[in-house]
């Protein structure tokens, strides 16, 4: 399938491809690494009149610790993540994310970025990044602008990026002591989008109580948003089988998954507990609790 | 209609070709350069059959545009052979029965190759994973598993 024609534009820089946005407003879209994007244009489910390739511009793929953040560059492409040395010792709950992204091929393409960028609530890092608590940042004409990622998805394939901004940098909060972070999920086949899953990070304190919990979904409904209902309950809870458990009950009960050929509603409910429940655990055990 | 002038490697030779910006890299193999070793399976990103090494990183040739290609080096399964000797990993695909039909053949051993450059002496799991986004529908995988298992082998004793 020949995508329907597009004029391309590949600046070297920021400033250069804000320009270009600015310039063509809603006719254009930013390509980063067309995993998501280009398949949309072959099958007529999107389009656009311009692409600007943000891939030629330096400086936008890195993974760093710096000033009690883990940086994510936006361009970073999935493939980096999971063979970051950091991410694997200091952020499993990333490295369990990255690797469930579609295939090991498209992960060379696909990049962190893109997959907020999107906006589908099908896309695996959405969860992942609400349960981290993560901040984006987007560059546009006025300068930067960090957006926290409860504000960032604001609809089926829609997000807080205005059209004439760039998605530069994911920010994650430095984990306390007695953290954990978890990413399970439960897809048909590789390659395949979630029937159901979930990110759980948890910070415990010293006597085996959650402080802190974030809690997300990933396809519980049209757009990706936390389990609050369940942050709530275990926040200031002894961990145990019971306060999991019930936990995991709620998040799945506010979840408003749509039926499939991954399956039912009531399946796919049913499935959000369990993974939910899987999730704590993991991030329990990795926060050093049992 | 948007053009762009581009330049690629594509085993080791050097082109300088116009191209429409929506042409796709596979496009551009297959038509443009007439390397029609690359095959097109599903064409939405799922079969793999249209793997090439991009700067020496398998990628889905179906979703990347040339353009996003310019400057880059690429290998295609036409590149494997060298000087009229098959690659290893093209002698254990043929020693080791990898292929039926043999229309994934090219992505496997592209994928299979660029597994072997990063790890010499790879696990079945680790094979498994590498060749997870190329789909075979004939061979069941074991004997594909075996052919990059064989071929990690030979590459070693050269």
């Amino acid at each position: 399938m020949i995508p329907p024609a597009f004029d391309y534009h590949a600046p070297t820089s920021l400033p250069e491809a804000i320009a270009l946005l600015s310039r063509f407003g809603e006719s254009a879209k930013v390509l980063s690494g067309g995993q998501s994007l280009l398949p949309l244009l072959k099958l007529r489910l999107g389009a656009a009149e311009h692409l600007v390739d943000i891939g030629r511009i330096p400086g936008l793929e890195y993974v760093r610790e710096e000033g009690n953040f883990l940086r994510i560059g936006g361009r970073t492409r999935e493939s980096v993540l999971e063979r970051s040395d950091l991410v694997r010792e200091r952020y499993p709950i990333l490295l369990d994310t990255a690797r469930v992204i579609a295939d090991p091929l498209v992960r060379n393409r696909a990049t962190v970025g893109g997959n907020l960028a999107h906006g589908d609530p099908a896309n695996d890092h959405p969860a992942t990044m609400l349960a981290l608590r993560a901040e984006v940042v987007a560059q546009g004409p006025q300068g930067e602008r960090v957006i926290p990622i409860d504000q960032f998805f604001t609809g089926l394939f829609a997000t807080a990026l205005a059209a004439d901004e760039i998605l530069t940098e994911i920010r994650i909060p430095v984990p306390p002591n007695r953290t954990g972070g978890a990413y399970v999920k439960l897809e048909r086949k590789v390659g395949d989008y979630a029937t159901a899953a979930a990110a759980a990070q948890v910070t415990l304190d010293a006597s085996g109580v959650f402080q802190r919990v974030g809690l997300a979904l990933t396809n519980a409904g049209p757009v990706p948003a936390r389990a609050a209902a369940a942050e709530d309950f275990l926040s200031g809870r002894r961990v145990n089988e019971g306060s999991i458990a019930e936990a995991a009950r709620r998040a799945a009960a506010a979840a408003s998954p749509t039926a499939d050929r991954r399956g039912s509603v009531e399946y796919k409910r049913e499935m959000a507990r369990v993974l939910a429940a899987r999730a704590l655990k993991k991030a329990v055990e990795r926060a050093g609790g049992r | 209609m948007a053009t762009h002038e581009i330049q690629v490697t594509v085993n080791g030779a050097g082109h300088q070709l116009k191209v429409e910006s929506r042409l796709l890299l596979v496009h551009l193999l297959r038509e443009s350069l007439r390397l029609t070793g690359t095959h097109i399976g599903c064409d939405t990103t799922h079969c793999g059959a249209c793997t090439v090494l991009l700067d020496g990183e398998p990628v889905k040739s179906c979703t990347v545009l040339a353009v996003q290609a310019d400057g880059a080096a690429i290998t295609t399964v036409e590149g494997l052979e060298q000087n009229g000797k098959l690659h290893p990993i093209q002698e254990a695909f043929w020693e080791k029965h990898g292929l039926q039909c043999g229309y994934c053949t090219p992505g496997m051993m592209m994928t299979g190759c660029a597994l072997l450059a990063r790890d010499k002496d790879p696990s079945e799991a680790d094979i498994r994973q590498a060749i997870s986004g190329n789909l075979c529908r004939c061979t069941g995988y074991s004997n594909i598993v075996k052919a990059i298992k064989a071929a990690a082998e030979q590459l070693r004793q050269q």
